[in-house]
């Protein structure tokens, strides 16, 4: 059977973000939540949530947490994407293409300017 | 749903819901018998016996957002046009294991897809959940378990910039490791 990716290389990744921690209490600033019932499944919501994860990455943003949730009973305008941002209001986003949900992550997640053109009512 | 991957996660999506605290999704080409089976286990809250036998029908559903639940009945429908079929075992406080297999070669199978996607999808948004994935091509096996990684990490995010890039590397090269061309 193959063996994966050896732990020594997360035992380096958590001596990393401790030290990183150290230097900068950040965790859990923002929050955002890909809702990812069969309606958000089908209409691209796995592909918007890839799209926010490249820009975790590429942007090495290390204070948001990232969620999922079910169904929320706006189906037609799926993709939907919440974000909170500590101590203000959730936005919730609709139609969240991958280009649009990198959109946000960088408008909103890390510049804090809400995307009104995406914005839904709740 | 235009990949498998996608079905799985819909279906994965739906033992969270049952409260599951351990899902396993296998995934096994077999190639010289020319199947692909796909499984989702759960330890969750399980069915009766009259939900279990109307769980193909589009008109029933456990969420209360809306009243249709579409996502078995069409995975079904696609399997038994690709030679294939969906059997559902529940048992209540038990679990459920879902089993959806096609014949591979089929010209209406839709493709498997992004496996990886869903797999880092779901361990990212249900970091309470333990998940374990199985893919199999012939003889050939990975598996991705995502408990020894978060022992590891403790207390560290999943969504640790570099977490995340160890957790899609592991899975993207494992499945492409063994992964046929579809």
């Amino acid at each position: 059977m193959p063996v994966v990716k050896s732990l020594d290389d997360l035992k380096k990744i958590r001596e990393e973000a401790l030290e990183k921690r150290k230097l900068k209490a950040t965790s859990g600033r923002a929050q955002v939540t890909v809702c990812m019932g069969t309606c958000g499944i089908a209409a691209g919501a796995r592909e918007a949530m890839t799209a926010i994860l490249d820009v975790i990455e590429s942007e090495s943003l290390s204070d948001v947490v990232v969620k999922q949730t079910g169904c929320v009973g706006l189906c037609e305008a799926e993709p939907i994407v919440e974000v909170e941002i500590t101590d203000e209001p959730k936005v919730r986003y609709g139609h969240v293409t991958p280009e649009r949900a990198q959109q946000i992550m960088r408008e909103h997640v890390m510049d804090g300017e809400v995307v009104e053109e995406l914005v839904i009512q709740s | 749903m235009r990949e498998i991957a996608l079905h799985l996660l819909d279906i994965a999506e739906n033992s969270v819901r049952a409260g599951a605290e351990t899902v396993r999704i296998t995934v096994e080409e077999d190639l010289a018998n020319d199947r692909l089976i796909a499984s989702v286990e759960d330890n969750g809250s399980g069915m009766d016996a009259e939900t279990l036998a109307r769980i193909a029908d589009p008109f029933v559903t456990t969420r209360t957002t809306r009243r249709v639940g579409l996502g078995i009945p069409l995975l079904k429908a696609a399997a038994e046009t690709c030679d294939g079929g969906l059997t559902i075992e529940s048992k209540p406080d038990e679990g459920t294991r879902l089993t959806v297999d096609f014949q591979r070669s089929h010209i209406d199978r839709m493709p498997l897809g992004d496996l990886a996607g869903t797999m880092l999808s779901l361990v990212i948004g249900f970091p309470d959940v333990h998940w374990v994935l199985t893919y199999r091509v012939d003889d050939e096996t990975f598996i991705f378990d995502d408990e020894p990684i978060k022992r590891e990490l403790d207390d560290i995010s999943l969504t640790e910039p570099s977490v995340l890039s160890f957790m899609r590397g592991v899975l993207e090269e494992g499945i492409d490791s063994i992964r046929q061309v579809d």
